[in-house]
């Protein structure tokens, strides 16, 4: 027989991501939020956000992250079990205050970044990221 | 500005031919009487600059029958608009006469008979011969290759692509973009475009340990042509990883990048670029999402989705030229581009009739010779058909269904899937089916048949996953295939639903049962992405299958029931 165990063990890790799908913003991702703003108000718009609608590979999903006068940027994975990804922290010195990583997401979601900018106050953007088992473009 | 009269003079033509369907020889007499070569050829030249767009070739070399989809559905604001309409509602919107050659090419109704009145389409020979009439009118046009054309045909897998590679040269090419030309391998790719005579692009190619643009790969080239400077920014198949096999090409990322895209054209246009045109290989619902958000574009050449539109439609100020599939068509665009902008357009989408057109002499030698050490095998006949084989529709064409019957029987198994690709050119009844017809619609880097046991739960995540990739709402979540064929099984589908409540009512046919979710089936499949897969190559399960059959005949297929179109 020419039965694929390999196969069907790739495509049943897949399954168990994709079934739970969607992930919304879970209470962790809330708390972090609360203690990065202190509960203040988040405007949007200001924040630039990259991050590929479709991931290649859900374990290593390349994002950046950019806000002018920003003195830190918050990044969470709002569906992972533990949300929190980085905080990037720019000085008076950084000549941009822009960064980029890589993460891994248990499934698709909303990837958020949080700035805290010069005058104390919040912005955000947020991308929905899909992570799919693919495989029948044509 | 668009010109509407160019391509209804072609249907005009046509009216004559209503009711000659049915006459084989003699409605073939009639339709090269009736429709000559100066007029498909028939150009007004306008401006100062022709582009020539040729897209999806899918290794097709020589003439074919090629059977536009009768299923195309759009959702969310594309629903009910180009390239999203079929038979009639396509020809009203158009204008274009029922029973009508342009009818023929575009729209699926009656196309056995209309098959054999006006024969088949495409082959690179006509195109060169079409090519070369365009650059006698403008000697300095350019010619653009939107991609997938290394792959698809008994020839081109044997040759690793070579074949198409050897006769696309001759039609000299200023630029080509990319998306099955990866499954040859990265390594292959990367010593074809070392080689390659022409500009090799895409914005969107991306070296994947680095994330930085792939040094093979430009962003871009600058042309001069008729005193205007014209950049043309390259943009490959965004999901290539993920609707191919990424372990064949994993030093390279795709990504539809539109960000990146913006920083190109603001480049190309402080370089001093007159005119902007993008060679797309996004699909069009893609290609007009980015037209809205990217600034900036004046023409997009647009290809993968293997949409053919008799005009360009219009998004802001870009334009979006779709050029078909498998060889059937060829479109020219003439631009006026005077101080630094886009003053008006003029195009044709020009049907590659394949009696009409007489072929060039020169390309159609050097096809034969890509032929010639394969003739034997090519030309075997394995059976016959009774019934119109046709891959294109959004759920199920005749091509599959046969496939999935072969996977079933060849492959003892209870369900059969097979990929909702889009290329393949059709047989019409009473067509002799020969290995290369089989191979034109089964051909690829990794073609193995699995066989393997998956729960209905996990079946349904698969069909979810599939759907959700061709009908989210938003394009960019689109990777621009149909719906994975399945056999053995029916399934109700909701299109305008979320991805997990899309996919009820499924049903193992041979039983008449509901798929329990939790019970095991046998699956049998092919054109996994995963690496390592085992099983026959589906070509030879296909040719045993129809072997065995002799003559295929198909009952029509109503285990898919559609809601929400």
């Amino acid at each position: 027989m020419e039965f694929s165990r390999r196969e069907a063990l790739a495509m049943g890790l897949g399954a168990a991501m994709v079934t739970v799908l969607p992930f919304r913003v879970n209470a962790a991702a809330d708390d972090r939020i609360a203690a990065f703003t202190g509960g203040a108000d988040i405007a949007e718009g200001g924040v630039t956000l990259t991050a590929p609608e479709i991931a290649e590979n859900g374990n290593t999903v390349p994002v950046s992250v950019a806000a002018e006068g920003a003195t830190a940027i918050m990044v969470l994975a709002t569906g992972n079990p533990t949300p929190g990804v980085a905080t990037f922290n720019f000085g008076p010195g950084a000549a941009a205050q822009s960064a980029s990583t890589r993460i891994r997401l248990a499934g698709t979601q909303d990837v958020v970044a949080i700035a805290k900018l010069a005058d104390g106050s919040f912005a955000k953007a947020s991308a929905t990221v899909k992570v799919t088992i693919g495989g029948c473009g044509g | 500005m668009i010109s509407r009269r160019d391509f209804l003079q072609v249907s005009m033509a046509a009216s004559a031919m209503v009711g000659a369907s049915g006459f084989a020889n003699w409605a073939r007499l009639a339709a090269q009487q009736s429709l000559t070569q100066d007029q498909l050829l028939q150009f007004d030249s306008f401006g100062n600059i022709s582009l020539i767009h040729v897209t999806d070739i899918h290794g097709q070399l020589n003439p074919i029958h090629f059977r536009e989809p009768s299923v195309n559905l759009g959702v969310g604001t594309n629903k009910g608009h180009v390239p999203h309409i079929t038979g009639a509602d396509f020809r009203k919107a158009y204008g274009i006469a029922d029973g009508s050659p342009t009818a023929y090419a575009l729209t699926y109704d009656d196309f056995a008979s209309l098959a054999k009145g006006y024969g088949r389409v495409g082959g690179l020979d006509r195109m060169a011969t079409i090519i070369n009439a365009i650059r006698a009118d403008r000697p300095d046009a350019l010619l653009f290759d939107g991609g997938d054309t290394w792959h698809g045909s008994y020839t081109c897998h044997h040759t690793a692509g070579q074949d198409m590679v050897n006769v696309m040269n001759a039609l000299k090419p200023d630029a080509m973009t990319f998306h099955w030309e990866f499954t040859l391998g990265s390594e292959r790719v990367n010593e074809i475009v070392e080689g390659l005579p022409f500009a090799a692009l895409g914005q969107n190619i991306f070296d994947a340990e680095w994330d930085e643009p792939a040094e093979l790969f430009k962003p871009y080239k600058f042309f001069e042509r008729g005193g205007a400077k014209v950049a043309v920014i390259g943009q490959a198949f965004p999901y290539m990883p993920i609707a191919n096999p990424g372990w064949m090409f994993p030093e390279y990322s795709f990504g539809i990048r539109d960000e990146n895209m913006q920083a190109m054209v603001d480049e190309v246009r402080a370089a001093g670029a007159d005119l902007v045109v993008v060679l797309s290989h996004n699909g069009f619902d893609v290609d007009k999402k980015m037209a809205g958000k990217v600034q900036g574009i004046d023409v997009i050449l647009s290809g993968h989705t293997h949409d053919a539109l008799p005009e360009p439609v219009l998004v802001g100020k870009t334009h979006i030229i779709a050029s078909g599939s498998n060889g059937k068509f060829v479109s020219r665009v003439d631009l006026d581009v005077r101080d630094g902008q886009l003053m008006g357009l003029r195009h044709k989408l020009i049907p590659v009739f394949s009696d009409v057109i007489a072929p060039d002499p020169v390309v159609a030698q050097l096809i034969e010779a890509e032929r010639a050490p394969y003739k034997t095998q090519l030309e075997e006949v394995i059976g016959q058909t009774d019934t119109l084989l046709y891959r294109r529709g959004n759920f199920n064409g005749t091509w599959d269904d046969l496939i999935c019957d072969a996977l079933l029987s060849e492959r003892e198994a209870d369900i059969a899937m097979s990929p909702g690709v889009r290329w393949g050119p059709s047989l019409v009844p009473g067509d002799d089916i020969t290995r290369e017809d089989i191979w034109n619609v089964t051909s690829m880097s990794y073609g193995q048949a699995y066989r393997s046991e998956m729960t209905g739960e996990f079946i349904k995540v698969i069909l979810e996953d599939v759907a959700d990739n061709i009908f989210n709402p938003d394009p960019y979540y689109q990777q621009g295939g149909d719906m994975v064929r399945v056999g053995g099984m029916g399934y109700r589908i909701d299109i305008t639903k979320p991805q997990g409540e899309r996919i009820s009512e499924m049903t193992l046919l041979k039983s008449g049962e509901a798929i329990d979710p939790a019970k095991s089936y046998v699956v049998a499949g092919w054109a996994s992405v995963n690496e390592g897969t085992e099983g026959p190559m589906i070509w030879d399960v296909v040719e045993d299958h129809i072997r065995k059959l002799g003559t295929v005949t198909l009952n029509p297929n109503t285990s898919v029931q559609v809601a929400g179109a």
